[in-house]
């Protein structure tokens, strides 16, 4: 037996690990109340770089949806595949959520961006299909299509976040939706078509999702030492050490391993 | 169950030794936990009155932690509830919120149909309100967290065909039959695939056959079912789209669906008249169901 069985997932673990957590929280918004105005835009960097898959890319399974017609349809000249590995030109992962793990001030970690991004669905499926988010950030959930979704986020129920189960039928208003505590990542699922799935990527601090190149550019990074932490669903995580200096961007670039 | 409990004393103690301040939050904690209480009308209820009380009769399925994993567990389907994430399926109070005392209470009184957990007719009232203390006690979330507030459930109205009618048309535009099925037989295109939050299969309720709900008898009960979703299960809360009137509509409708359901006559006699029939989902585009 070593400190290792710490890590097991025993509810009373989680109790401390959540008292942790608690008390870290607490620590760190009283200490965004004295430091949230130090930080200015002016003076930030960014981290760029390019996330690659090494190897042949799993296959993709392509989505029957002929249960669901008015999304078929939708999709009848370029039937879809699942999304779980997403490969692009040159080998570049798309999907894969690039934030800072260590290194942020209190008070950039507690800034919470204005700009509320949107969860679509969309012809039967999530788009995106991976969103970042920012803790305590709004986002809005769409629903697009012709037929009804249930939006059912299954965030881990030992953490602070709450599972929650909405049905949104066509025409109906967005849902304005927060996350109160970080957690990467959400999986969300819509019981009524079972091939939906995505993740809500809920971090402290600056973040992006690598685009269909495998691009992606964290913006409004103070200048600092970090541990930058690249997650993919399938892959899990990855990290880097990164020191950011003002007004300059830094590369971090992430390879994944096919399995 | 040996090592697991070897490994959390060996945790425990490494969490003392290393960082004292958590360990004595966590004593506190631990302290708050014992204290904690539920208050139903007049009645109080203490964990540590629950004491003995769960050992005897609940322990078996729902295990010394609170986790569900009780040692008749693995007979079970569906599983005994894990106290220790604060999740529950009855709930008056709205998705993805903690149910209020009210709620556990009444379901330690009711059980719940179609799964082992028996309606707790022999325990005192006193014994069950100690009960739901006992089970708020395993999960932290009801030291950090209030119960939501209780969705408003207003008067129900007088049952007239325009409102069965009504009930029919939410039926097909709120795609209730996607999964319970144009005649509620749970039989619809998406209920093969439904899965709990466990990833164990799930069936859909069957209005046809089935008179009485996992939360309830009562016309109220069905209201809040769907209104506040089953935490833990593909049933989603309709709170955000239904208004409350459309709601009863509703309720109005889905009692047509239940010949096996002894009450609920004027509906079924309602709706003999108006002879309705198992909706035909794919008729009408569903952009305009009422345009005349």
């Amino acid at each position: 037996m070593n400190v290792g069985s710490n890590q097991e997932k025993d509810p009373m673990t989680s109790r401390f690990k959540l008292t942790g957590i608690m008390s870290a929280l607490l620590l760190v918004s009283v200490a965004a109340l004295y430091s949230a105005r130090g930080a200015s835009a002016a003076g930030e960097g960014k981290i760029t770089g390019t996330i690659k898959l090494d190897g042949t890319p799993p296959h993709m399974k392509p989505i029957d949806m002929s249960k669901e017609p008015s999304c078929q349809q939708i999709h009848a000249a370029h039937p879809v595949t699942l999304e779980n590995v997403v490969v692009g030109a040159n080998g570049g992962l798309q999907n894969v959520v690039v934030y800072i793990s260590e290194g942020l001030s209190a008070g950039a970690a507690g800034q919470v961006p204005s700009e509320t991004p949107t969860w679509d669905q969309k012809g039967c499926q999530y788009i995106p299909h991976v969103l970042a988010l920012d803790v305590n950030q709004h986002f809005k959930v769409v629903n697009s299509d012709q037929t009804s979704h249930n939006i059912h986020p299954t965030p881990n129920p030992a953490g602070t976040n709450h599972e929650w189960n909405k049905s949104q039928p066509p025409g109906a208003p967005p849902f304005d939706v927060t996350w109160t505590a970080p957690e990467v990542a959400v999986p969300v699922k819509c019981n009524i078509h079972p091939w939906m799935h995505g993740y809500m990527a809920v971090v402290k601090g600056p973040s992006a999702v690598s685009d269909n190149n495998g691009a992606f550019t964290v913006n409004d990074v103070p200048p600092g030492n970090y541990t930058v932490t690249a997650w993919q669903e399938v892959y899990g995580t990855q990290t880097a050490k990164v020191t950011v200096a003002a007004g300059k961007p830094v590369t971090a670039d992430f390879t994944f391993k096919a399995k | 169950m040996r090592t697991r409990m070897l490994s959390l004393f060996v945790a425990v103690a490494v969490l003392a030794l290393c960082t004292a301040s958590p360990a004595q939050m966590t004593q506190y904690d631990e302290d708050q936990r014992w204290n904690t209480e539920s208050h139903i009308g007049s009645l109080t209820g203490h964990a540590t009155g629950a004491k003995v009380t769960y050992r005897r009769f609940c322990v078996g399925c729902h295990g010394v932690i609170g986790d569900g994993e009780g040692e008749n567990a693995q007979w079970l389907d569906p599983k005994p509830r894990n106290f220790t994430l604060g999740q529950f399926k009855c709930r008056s109070t709205p998705t993805g919120t903690l149910p209020t005392d009210e709620d556990l209470y009444n379901t330690i009184g009711r059980g719940i149909v179609n799964s082992n957990m028996p309606a707790w007719f022999p325990l005192t009232n006193q014994e069950r309100a100690d009960l739901v203390a006992y089970v708020k006690h395993f999960s932290s979330k009801w030291t950090t967290e209030k119960a939501g507030q209780p969705i408003e459930i207003p008067a129900e109205p007088e049952i007239t065909a325009e409102r069965v009618k009504a009930g029919e048309g939410l039926f097909k535009k709120l795609e209730c039959w996607k999964c319970h099925g144009v005649e509620g037989r749970a039989n619809g295109p998406s209920a093969d695939t439904l899965t709990d939050d466990q990833n164990r299969p799930i069936r859909p309720f069957n209005f046809h056959d089935g008179s009485r709900f996992k939360c309830g008898t009562t016309d109220q009960d069905l209201f809040k079912i769907f209104m506040t979703g089953l935490d833990g299960t593909p049933m989603p809360s309709f709170a955000d789209n239904v208004k409350p009137e459309e709601a009863w509509e509703l309720v109005m409708y889905l009692r047509t669906l239940q010949p096996a359901n002894p009450l609920n006559t004027k509906e079924k006699i309602i709706a003999k008249q108006l002879g309705l029939k198992p909706i035909n989902p794919y008729a009408a585009p569903p952009a305009q169901p009422e345009s005349k």
